[in-house]
């Protein structure tokens, strides 16, 4: 059994509740945080014990932290960054709905080490139930003396809120999600000037997502060195993984980083293999955005080496024969898929989910999504295939804020690993889902 | 502040929109709302603010209701406007009482999604897009809702209807049908099967 550290308790009956999440040892972080410790000493803690952002980037959160900027007399901020809504992503829905508190008790632990009066949770509205969670759980932690005026006595106040989103893809995106906060569109700005310096009304802010602000909880608890201890390399501690499409048993599963693509989906205490004895036929590993990879470069790398869930292994043999951690949108397919139907579903959403700022995003997703509709009509020709991907080289790197990397790297990915699957139909003039049988038997059968 | 500035698809009525206003209890939590950013600040509160106005008149967001809502938060309608056509979640058209939201992304695609959509189709005699006769259903289809290892999934409201199968979708139906009310995402009584 792996080790632990965030939703170990998800099966507690009532942890969603003060009482319950206290007796199991909840504020024990803000307890030792505000008593024994500096808010420097936690930044500290949180370097050494090298978690990275849980949200998809994988950037260094210790180092995060310390790039804010702490100007006399203005405002610092802290925002979760809850608008989960990268496909094949649901963690952090279901760390906030079973365990709420462990979400509020690092959002408090991380403000004082930020030196953050009031932090904001903002939440994709689609979660508004999760947002009355989230809401009942803060009702709870300011009865309780947690959060308010001079948190125990120590001169520390904080006040933490929920804010409701209005569904929008973009608003993951730290500068979008910013505005959205402002009350705009979201509209990702340029950076520099870089949120840390700048963010929210003009003031040094630190975003992080809903698991990384978790994670810090147990990096207080334990030590930073205790933390880094789980895991391999760089990658250190613990990720939640959204297991999701064709598994036995798809959910949410904390994993120690380190341990092996196969284990995780044909060990019984993971996804427990492919659904009805089906083959494997590729998996998208991180999050929509990732490069997809068929069996043979998922289970193992291009030098024969087994592939391992770390952000290191997973990007082994760059795009070309690796791909992405990611968010941990962990999405697998049988053999019986269609890769340019899915791709379809991505350059879909890709396209729905452009705010409209940059034009090679603008307009390139619009043209993949028709493209990729020709495919699904069967009057696409093979030319389509470079037209494909002439069209996602040309929006890589050329916008404001990554989501145009996020619509081209799939599709670069699927020609690059599926070529001829395009091919066929092309020259078939005909598309055939056959994977359509599979989805009904399982309609009926539920 | 008042007026026809904002431009919407809809007309705008003078006599409609002097007749708007938050019932007590939601101008209360709008206040709340309101509280939570700095002095100066309320336009933050937009987002949350027009989720209200949606489910108190009526499920969308009239160019009058837009107005009023810019009236509030002392803000120029344009603002509202810019915003509410920005994010998917809000309408700009009038709807029916129960807005049935379908994931059609990735892993509810592989898993069923379309003949979801299809069935539904079906049985309601509507396209995606359109509304029953009776006023009581709109049929969508959403981006990734964050159920996917639950798919194929639709949300109602505050509603995650999860692990569907053709006869969830009959039972889940008949009662909001038999309940015939309005179902909005500020609802309380959600009910979610993670």
């Amino acid at each position: 059994m792996g080790r632990k550290l965030l939703i170990h308790n998800d099966k507690v009956p009532g942890i969603n509740t003060y009482e319950v999440y206290r007796a199991h040892g909840g504020y024990a972080s803000v307890e030792k945080a505000l008593k024994t410790m500096q808010p420097d000493q936690i930044t500290e803690e949180v370097k050494k014990s090298g978690l990275r952002g849980r949200g998809g980037a994988g950037f260094p959160t210790g180092m995060k932290w310390s790039f804010l900027a702490k100007p006399e007399g203005v405002p610092r901020y802290l925002v979760c960054n809850a608008d989960e809504s990268e496909p094949g992503t649901f963690k952090d829905r279901y760390l906030m709905e079973k365990i709420p508190h462990a979400l509020i008790e690092g959002m408090i632990t991380s403000s004082y080490a930020l030196g953050a009066r009031t932090s904001y949770i903002y939440i994709r509205g689609e979660y508004f139930y999760v947002a009355r969670i989230l809401e009942q759980a803060i009702a709870e932690a300011y009865a309780a003396g947690w959060l308010g005026n001079n948190i125990l006595g120590t001169g520390f106040s904080h006040d933490c809120h929920v804010q409701v989103g209005g569904g929008a893809y973009i608003c993951g995106e730290e500068t979008a999600l910013l505005e959205s906060l402002e009350g705009k569109r979201g509209n990702p700005r340029i950076k520099p000037p870089f949120p840390a310096v700048a963010g929210l009304y003009g003031c040094p802010t630190v975003v992080n997502n809903v698991e990384t602000i978790a994670a810090v909880v147990p990096i207080v608890n334990m030590g930073g060195d205790e933390y880094a201890k789980i895991g391999v390399g760089k990658s250190t501690g613990t990720k939640l993984i959204s297991a999701s499409g064709h598994l036995n048993k798809p959910g949410v599963y904390e994993i120690e980083l380190g341990i092996t693509v196969e284990e995780f989906i044909y060990s019984e205490e993971y996804c427990g293999g492919i659904r009805n004895g089906k083959k494997l036929k590729a998996v998208v590993a991180g999050g929509s955005s990732v490069p997809i990879l068929p069996t043979e470069l998922i289970l193992k790398t291009a030098k024969g080496e087994p592939r391992l869930m770390t952000y290191e292994s997973l990007s082994d043999g760059g795009f070309i024969t690796g791909t992405m951690l990611g968010s941990g949108g962990f999405i697998a397919m049988d053999e019986d898929t269609s890769i340019v139907k899915n791709l379809f579903t991505f350059s879909r959403f890709y396209h729905h989910e452009s705010c409209g700022q940059c034009s090679p995003c603008r307009e390139g997703t619009g043209w993949m999504e028709k493209i990729l509709q020709k495919f699904l009509n069967g009057t696409a020709n093979e030319s389509d295939v470079d037209l494909l991907w002439d069209i996602q080289s040309k929006i890589e790197g050329k916008t404001i804020c990554p989501l145009g990397e996020a619509a081209a790297w799939p599709v670069a990915a699927a020609i690059r690993h599926f070529k001829q699957e395009f091919i066929d139909i092309a020259r078939n003039k005909k598309f055939v889902d056959i994977s359509h049988y599979d989805r009904l038997n399982k309609l009926v059968r539920a | 502040m008042s007026g026809s500035q904002v431009h919407g698809a809809q007309p705008f009525d003078k006599a409609k929109r002097a007749e708007i206003a938050f019932s007590e209890e939601a101008m209360k939590t709008v206040q709340t709302i309101i509280s939570h950013y700095p002095e100066g600040k309320q336009k933050s509160a937009l987002l949350p603010v027009l989720h209200i106005a949606q489910a108190e008149f009526g499920g969308w967001l009239s160019p009058e209701t837009m107005d009023y809502v810019a009236s509030v938060l002392k803000i120029r309608p344009v603002e509202v406007f810019e915003v509410a056509s920005f994010y998917t979640m809000f309408n700009l058209k009038p709807v029916g009482k129960c807005v049935l939201e379908v994931c059609q992304t990735s892993s509810c695609w592989l898993n069923g999604a379309e003949d979801i959509v299809k069935y539904i189709e079906k049985k309601l005699n509507i396209h995606v897009g359109e509304t029953t006769k009776d006023g009581m259903f709109t049929l969508k289809v959403a981006e990734c809702l964050g159920s996917c290892g639950t798919a194929p999934m639709m949300q109602c409201g505050a509603s995650f209807h999860e692990n569907l199968t053709y006869e969830k979708v009959d039972n889940i139906l008949e009662s909001y049908r038999s309940a015939g009310k309005q179902r909005s995402y500020t609802d309380l009584d959600y009910k979610n099967t993670l």
